[in-house]
This record gives C-alpha cells, sequence and structure tokens, in this order.
C-alpha cells in the first residue's frame, strides 16, 4: 500500500508525461507481481465495487474525528472529493502498525466486503485507518468507493510497463484487452516476452480510422489504391468464435453477448478460430433502423422476445482478423478482404441486390457481409456521399488495399469521411443545471477533447437527449461529482458523448483555440471508453474542412 | 470596547483604529500586509521590529511610533500593549485592557514555527477576535520541518535534471520565511545551487537583517544571474511572476507554491505549477481551537475567511457566545 500510494501521489502532482513514465516504471520495476497485477488493473480503469456507500462512510468519519456531520459535510462542499475529504479530516493513525500490501487490501479486506454486514465493513475500515497515513487514507478511500482515477490514460499506463519490461506496447495492449484477472500468475503471463496469452476470450485492439478533412483527392495512389466501405451507424464490434465461446466485444471492451443473444449463437455457424471485425445494427426487413433503436437494446442484461422482435439484431462483417486460430492482422486489406468474402460464400449468406446500400434483409442468419462501394472515381463517390445520410449510413471508410490492422490510430491507412454535420466524440467534463422544466436536472454540458495527456474544454451542448437520457445522465452526474465552482459541476471525466456541429472555427476566448458552431449531442457513446475520444488535433483538422 | 465601523475595528476608550481600512487620527497596525498596513493616517503605532518593514509599505516619512512587544502603554482609560502573532516579522496581538475587562485581536497570526518572525504569544482575555482564514478542519498544517525537506529534495532533483526550481510564496512574509528556513540547508552544504530572489522580495530583505533574521546568501534575479545558474539556482518569487514572461529567462523551470491552500489537491492541480507545499502564515483549524482555549475567553469573534462554519461550530458543539466581523475578500 505504501508503495502504491506513492505512486499515486507522484502520479498525481505532475503534468509532465516523462515524470508519469517514469513513476510508473519505477512502481512496477519494484513492485511484487501480486501488487503489480492490481496496480495495473485499476490504473487502466478496473471498475471496482464500491464496497461502502459514501454517505455512510461520511458518519463513520464524523464520529471518529468528533466532528458534526454537518461540518463534515461542509468540509466535502469545499475539497469536492470525498475520499479526499475524509482522509483530511481523520486524526492521525493511533496503531502504529504498517499497513498491508495493495493485494492483500483489494483480496482480503475489500473483496468480501459489498456483501457484509454494515459491522463488519466498519471493521474493515477502522483497521484500515488505524494503521495508514493521510496519503493512503485518501488511496484507500478511493479504493473503497469505487472511484478510482488518476491522471493517467490507459495508454500511458501501457506504454511505461511495456517500456519497463522490454516489450512492444501493441502486444501488451492486446493482452490487456479485455478480461484478465489481478492475480501474480496473469501478471507474469501479461509481461512475459513469449507467454501465448490467447485466452479463448480475448479480442483484438480495435484499429481506428482518422476523419478525412479535405475530401479524398490528397490520398496517396488514387482511387485505384483505396477500398471504400460504408460507414454504418452502429457499434463497432468484435465477434469471436474460439474454442465453443462465442463473444460479442464492443468497442468499450465489453462484452455484450447477453444483450444480443442471437448473435452470439449465429456465431456458432462460425468455423472455430474466427474473429469478425464488424457493426452490430438494429435491423427491420426494409433496412437499418436509428441508433436510439440498438441502444435500447443494449441496455437490457436479458432481452424479452418482444423486444427482439421489435428490435432484430445484425452484426455486418469489415474485415477478418483471424481464421483457424491464426492472427490475420498483418495481411494487406484486400488479401483479408477475399478471405472474408470466401468465409461469407462458405456460410452461403447472400447480399440482397437492391441498390448502391443493400437495405433488404429477408431475416435468417443475422451475420452479413458489408459491402464495398462501387464508384468510377472520387467524384462520384462524392455524390453518392451526399445521399447517403437518407440511406441511414454515416458516411464512408477508406482503407488502403494494402493496409495492415494497425493497433489504436495510426494516420494514413484508415480515414473515415464522414457526411455532414461534423462530429466529435467528447467527454463530459462540467455540468450545469437548465432552466425551466429542467431546472432541476443538470442537462447544461461542457465537454472536453484530449491534448495530449489532458483534456480540454471544446464546446457546450444542452440539447439533443431525450428526457430519458436526461435522467440518466443527471443521475450518473450526481455520483461523479469531482469539484464545485460555483453552480457549475466538474464530474469524473468517463462519459462519452458524440457532438455534432456545423462549423469549427478559431477562437481566441476559448483554451482550446476553437469555437464549435451549432453543436449538439447526438448520443452517449456508452460503448467508447474515454481515452479513445477525439483529440484537440482532429478538432483542429475539421476547421480545414469547411472554410 | 471594541466597535466596528466603516474606518474598521475601533476603541473608543483609547481613541484608536486597529488596520483601519481608511485614514484616521490614530491607528494601530498589526503588520505590513497591504490590507491592513495602509497610507495616509496621522499616526501609526506598531511593534518595534516591525517598523522597518512598515516604512517599506507606508514610506519613509510616515509616522509611526513603535512599541517593545509587552510594553503596556496607556491611551485615554484603556492599556493597550502589543504581543507577537508570528505572523511575519513584527506582527502583533493587540491587548487592550479597560478596568480589569480584556480584549485580543489577534491580527494574522500563526502558531507553527517560523525562523523569521517572533513566536506567537498566547494571551488570556475575556472577548477574543481572531482572524479565521482556513476556519475549517481539513486545514491541519504538517510540521515545516518536513515541508522544508520536501522543498529541498525537490531542488536536488530538478537541479540534477537541470531545470531551475521557482520557488512562488509572497514576497513580504512566506518569501522570508522560506529563505530563513533554507539556511540550515544551505550551510549543511546540501544546496545544489545559488538563491536567487525576485526583486519584490529583495528589496525587503535589509528590514529583516536589520532585525537580526539570518538568511542564505542571495543574488537578486537578472538576466544575467538567471542565465549564469539557469538550471541549479532556486528562485524565490511571488506567485504572481509565475505564468508571466518573466519566468522565461530562467530556462526551464519547475514551479511549485507555498500556502496553505495546497492542502487541497484540486487547488494544487488548478495552480497548474509542479508541486505544491503546505506551508501557511495563519493559523490552522487545531492552532485556532487551542487560542480559543488558551485564551479563556467566552466571547469570540472571527474575522476573515469562511467564519460562518468555525462560528456554527464554536456556538452550537463549544457553547461559546459568538460573533462574526466582516472584512474583505482577498486578504493575505
Ligand atoms: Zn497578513
Amino acid at each position: 500500500m505504501k508503495r502504491f500510494t506513492r505512486l499515486f501521489m507522484e502520479l498525481d502532482r505532475t503534468t509532465r508525461t516523462n515524470e508519469k513514465v517514469a513513476a510508473l516504471r519505477r512502481y512496477f520495476a519494484e513492485a511484487p507481481a501480486a501488487d503489480a497485477a492490481w496496480a495495473l488493473a485499476v490504473l487502466t480503469g478496473r471498475r471496482i465495487r464500491r464496497a461502502v456507500p459514501g454517505a455512510r462512510l461520511r458518519e463513520w468519519v464524523a464520529e471518529r474525528s468528533g466532528y458534526p456531520l454537518w461540518l463534515v459535510e461542509e468540509c466535502y462542499d469545499t475539497v469536492g472529493d470525498l475520499a479526499e475529504t475524509l482522509a483530511l479530516l481523520l486524526p492521525d493513525p493511533d496503531t502504529g502498525a504498517e499497513p498491508p500490501s495493495l493485494h492483500t487490501i483489494m483480496d482480503e479486506w475489500l473483496a468480501p466486503l459489498p456483501g457484509a454486514e454494515d459491522s463488519e465493513k466498519r471493521r474493515v475500515v477502522e483497521r484500515a485507518w488505524g494503521c495508514m497515513d493521510e496519503s493512503e487514507r485518501l488511496v484507500f478511500h478511493k479504493l473503497l468507493t469505487g472511484g478510482f482515477r488518476v491522471g493517467v490514460g490507459r495508454k500511458l499506463v501501457t506504454r511505461a510497463l511495456a517500456q519497463e519490461v522490454g516489450m512492444e506496447p501493441a502486444i501488451l495492449a492486446h493482452r490487456l484487452t479485455g478480461r484478465w484477472a489481478p492475480t501474480p500468475e496473469t501478471y507474469r503471463r501479461l509481461i512475459s516476452p513469449d507467454a501465448e496469452m490467447r485466452d479463448a476470450g480475448r479480442p483484438y485492439p480495435f484499429f481506428l480510422a482518422h476523419p478525412l478533412s479535405d475530401g479524398p483527392e490528397a490520398l496517396d495512389g488514387g482511387p485505384e489504391a483505396w477500398m471504400v466501405e460504408w460507414k454504418w451507424d452502429g457499434i463497432r464490434a468484435q465477434l469471436i468464435h474460439r474454442d465453443g465461446e462465442q463473444l460479442l466485444w464492443s468497442r468499450g471492451e465489453e462484452v455484450i453477448t447477453p444483450a444480443f443473444p442471437e448473435i452470439g449463437e449465429a456465431a456458432g455457424a462460425l468455423p472455430s478460430g474466427t474473429v469478425l471485425d464488424g457493426e452490430l445494427l438494429a435491423w427491420e426487413s426494409t433496412g437499418p433502423l436509428r441508433f436510439a433503436e440498438l441502444q435500447r437494446r443494449l441496455g437490457r442484461k436479458r432481452p424479452g422476445p418482444k423486444i427482439r422482435r421489435e428490435v432484430p439484431a445484425r452484426f455486418l462483417a469489415y474485415d477478418l482478423l483471424e481464421a483457424e486460430g491464426e492472427d490475420l492482422r498483418r495481411l494487406p486489406q484486400e488479401a483479408r478482404r477475399r478471405l472474408l468474402e470466401a468465409l461469407f460464400e462458405e456460410l452461403g449468406v447472400r447480399e440482397p441486390d437492391d441498390g448502391p446500400i443493400p437495405v433488404g434483409w429477408a431475416g435468417g442468419l443475422p451475420l452479413g457481409l458489408s459491402p464495398l462501394v462501387e464508384a468510377a472515381g472520387w467524384e462520384a463517390l462524392a455524390e453518392l456521399r451526399a445521399s447517403a445520410r437518407e440511406l441511414g449510413v454515416e458516411g464512408f471508410m477508406l482503407k488502403h488495399r494494402q493496409a495492415e490492422y494497425g493497433v489504436g490510430r495510426p494516420r494514413g491507412s484508415w480515414w473515415k469521411w464522414k457526411v455532414e454535420p461534423l462530429t466529435l466524440d467528447v467527454v463530459l467534463l462540467y455540468a450545469q443545471k437548465g432552466h425551466g422544466r429542467r431546472a432541476s436536472l443538470y442537462t447544461d454540458y461542457t465537454f472536453g477533447v484530449w491534448d495530449g495527456e489532458e483534456l480540454v474544454p471544446i464546446g457546450k451542448a444542452y440539447s439533443g437527449l431525450t428526457d430519458r437520457e436526461i435522467r440518466r445522465v443527471d443521475t450518473w452526474i450526481r455520483r461523479n461529482i469531482t469539484e464545485r465552482f460555483g453552480p457549475v459541476r466538474a464530474v469524473e471525466p468517463e462519459l462519452v458523448f458524440e457532438l455534432a456541429f456545423d462549423q469549427v472555427r478559431p477562437s481566441t476566448r476559448h483554451k482550446s483555440g476553437l469555437a464549435l458552431r451549432f453543436p449538439r449531442m447526438v448520443r452517449q457513446r456508452t460503448d467508447k471508453p474515454v481515452d479513445e475520444a477525439d483529440t484537440l488535433e482532429s478538432a483542429r483538422r475539421l476547421l480545414a474542412e469547411r472554410p | 470596547m471594541v466597535i466596528r465601523t466603516d474606518a474598521g475595528l475601533y476603541v473608543p476608550e483609547a481613541d484608536v483604529y486597529v488596520d483601519p481600512l481608511r485614514p484616521v487620527h490614530r491607528a494601530v497596525v498589526t503588520h505590513g500586509h497591504a490590507d491592513h498596513a495602509r497610507r495616509g493616517s496621522d499616526h501609526y503605532l506598531a511593534a518595534s521590529s516591525g517598523v522597518g518593514i512598515l516604512r517599506k509599505r507606508l514610506g519613509d516619512e510616515a509616522p509611526i511610533e513603535g512599541i517593545p512587544f509587552g510594553e503596556r502603554r496607556t491611551l485615554g482609560r484603556a492599556v493597550l500593549s502589543l504581543h507577537p502573532a508570528g505572523h511575519i516579522l513584527g506582527s502583533a496581538q493587540v491587548r487592550i485592557e479597560v478596568g480589569g475587562e480584556v480584549w485580543v485581536v489577534t491580527g494574522d497570526y500563526k502558531r507553527t514555527p517560523d525562523a523569521s518572525a517572533e513566536t506567537f504569544e498566547p494571551l488570556r482575555c475575556h472577548t477574543l477576535i481572531s482572524e479565521c482564514t482556513f476556519g475549517l478542519p481539513i486545514y491541519r498544517w504538517p510540521e515545516p520541518d518536513g515541508v522544508f525537506g520536501e522543498i529541498e529534495r525537490w531542488w536536488v532533483e530538478n537541479a540534477a535534471e537541470g531545470r531551475t526550481t521557482l520557488l512562488c510564496g509572497y514576497s513580504l512574509g512566506k518569501a522570508q520565511r522560506l529563505l530563513a528556513g533554507l539556511l540550515p540547508f544551505v550551510q549543511g552544504g546540501g544546496a545544489p545551487g545559488t538563491i536567487l530572489v525576485h526583486g519584490a522580495v529583495d528589496e525587503l530583505l535589509p528590514a529583516y537583517r536589520a532585525e537580526g533574521i539570518a538568511f542564505p546568501p542571495t543574488e537578486r534575479v537578472s538576466v544575467e544571474t538567471a542565465r549564469e545558474h539557469r538550471g541549479t539556482a532556486l528562485v524565490v518569487a511571488p506567485p504572481s511572476a509565475a505564468g508571466t514572461a518573466w519566468v522565461r529567462k530562467l530556462g526551464p523551470v519547475s514551479v511549485g507554491f507555498a500556502s496553505g491552500w495546497m492542502r487541497i489537491r484540486g487547488r494544487r492541480r488548478r495552480r497548474s505549477g509542479d508541486r505544491g507545499f503546505v506551508l501557511s502564515d495563519h493559523v490552522d483549524w487545531d492552532g485556532l481551537m487551542a487560542t480559543i482555549d488558551e485564551s479563556g475567553a467566552e466571547r469570540v469573534g472571527l474575522t476573515h475567511g469562511q467564519t460562518g462554519t468555525a462560528l456554527r461550530y464554536l456556538t452550537e458543539e463549544r457553547g461559546l457566545d459568538t460573533f462574526a466581523i466582516a472584512t474583505r475578500e482577498g486578504d493575505t
């Protein structure tokens, strides 16, 4: 616990990336595997179950410190962070004991707590207070209340650990995808240079495209060098069938098979050792349904027959990442496409031939092949693009025929060419209550994009969500306030929204140097981790899009 | 005995104002910070050891009379004396006695050690008027020795990485406390470079030296000294200097702030420096409670800061008779 607390404080007090990396490397170099496994899990955003509700903790701190509860609440208002407030209020530790290791705290102290009696919870908490200093208590409270955040992204942690153990960050990133248990054995396998980390269910890191700002004319090689696909308005996902297990993974690296059982079953039709990259869509016989319909299903753990009938799900494959258990990502794009087409030939899935976008679907196996777009040159493509929105797609994906399936978002080989309006995936930073009918709800939001390791505000929006969505976000905001400035609440940077707007203009009034015209929320991106929200650089590139 | 007027706290029995807000006939000034020492009054009374600093603020010609700590001075029907407040050099608490009834106005004060100021003296009284800048129990100060240890380690680390160390604190009081506190480290040979001081800090050093306060050797920051000591120096400057073009002449810097507000992580982060050091020249919550207890006062007035919370606590939990004295924001 001492070592992990030191790491937390070092990460917390610096804004310099190289110092953060150095602190992380030092930690991973020194920590025993059992602790390092937990540290890695926590720092890469593993959700920890809240063991003790904040209100209960406040009462206990009031009793222990001898201050009335109202005074504890006023302190909380000033500090804005519960874990920290409580750490600042408690009297100095009195037992002279040393705190146990991080893994003891996680595995032995905290793990049994969520279901335990209050008296047992309090016993554990008092025991911790008796042996921890102020900073250790702060970290402990954060683990206890399930709200662990420190200023490092998943990518940075991955990079630091990869450097420390001398492996490719991409390989480590892949191994960290999906589920893994924070045990010393797993940790050793994660960082072992030659271990076969082929856990049956693990997806590949998603390869992401950059937005194309100026149209495709400037792309290398001319139209012949590029494959064009429709960019569907659904959830990017990987469908896996390995060793009898069928899993559907969202971009947010969550298993969503239970919400879409028909897709999981359909994956059984694929040969074992197959991984498809594609888009999950809500689709009826006449074509794709709105994204909001798909979201109705996303929230349900076990969808009933009624909703399955109303909102049928369909998976359209873009890419073949693994066949017969072999990783194909290094093959050129067009070679993977040929193998993908052959696979669907074998499955006997035929796409109906009904226009530029095949919208019909006769039912049957809910797996399809996302068709390539045929157009005679860039100009014809631009014309098609203009009509794309009516057809329920977002635009095009342009993929270089020689492109590998990379990791993350390197520039150059995959581009998204979206239909207007312009959009960015942004992170909710601040919220404020609305006016009139919405005066009791947090409805006015400020969003940010990544600038290096930092989120900078890029714009505000207060329209675009349904009342139901607003209430849901409002509830979340109330539980995740980190700081208060007058009527404004800072929240944990965790929710990603797709923000649409008409234009980006340079601005000297905003810290980001940009101003968005007519911003509105399109939807919440529950499928997208916060690390993958857009960057200031990608926002700047949109400047050129419309003068 | 002490009443609040538009011109500030007034003692009718002695016809004197304490830290008046505008020019008056006779003023008692607790210390040299701008919100306590204002120009234009006809006559100032202050602690002798603080007169040099006050002259810097009020002008060489200002009619300031210094009296030693503890000396009893009869003014009208009142007996008035000044006692060390420990806030900065020469900062005073004002004790007023009329016919056996004693009031104390603490002014700004602290109870933690400071090599550049006298040690706070606890006083008994019937009515206490205390400052309350940090009036919440989250404000508890760590031992200054430990804080200086952190500052020194930070300086050594920065020097090892070729970064100039920029340590920010108010130019009057905090800056001298930092310098005096670093003296043992410098004398012990641990310092990795020279200490440079911003002009606003440098100007006040003679008034301290004249009172026998010892500092490590310092040079004033200039283009030349900054170039010569770039990468190893520790620069002491007011917080207002950080974030201005002035910093550029220091080369790559690591910026730290020394202040009681640094106790809160959110404040540290918003300050956008590299480091925050919890070092305050004001009393913390525990110190405030101790001062009230030791005074034996039945009535307590609070001024400066979040007084409402502390007053409610003293009334409800300690059963004291309390009152608030409104002051302005932005007090140092
Ligand atoms: Zn002061």
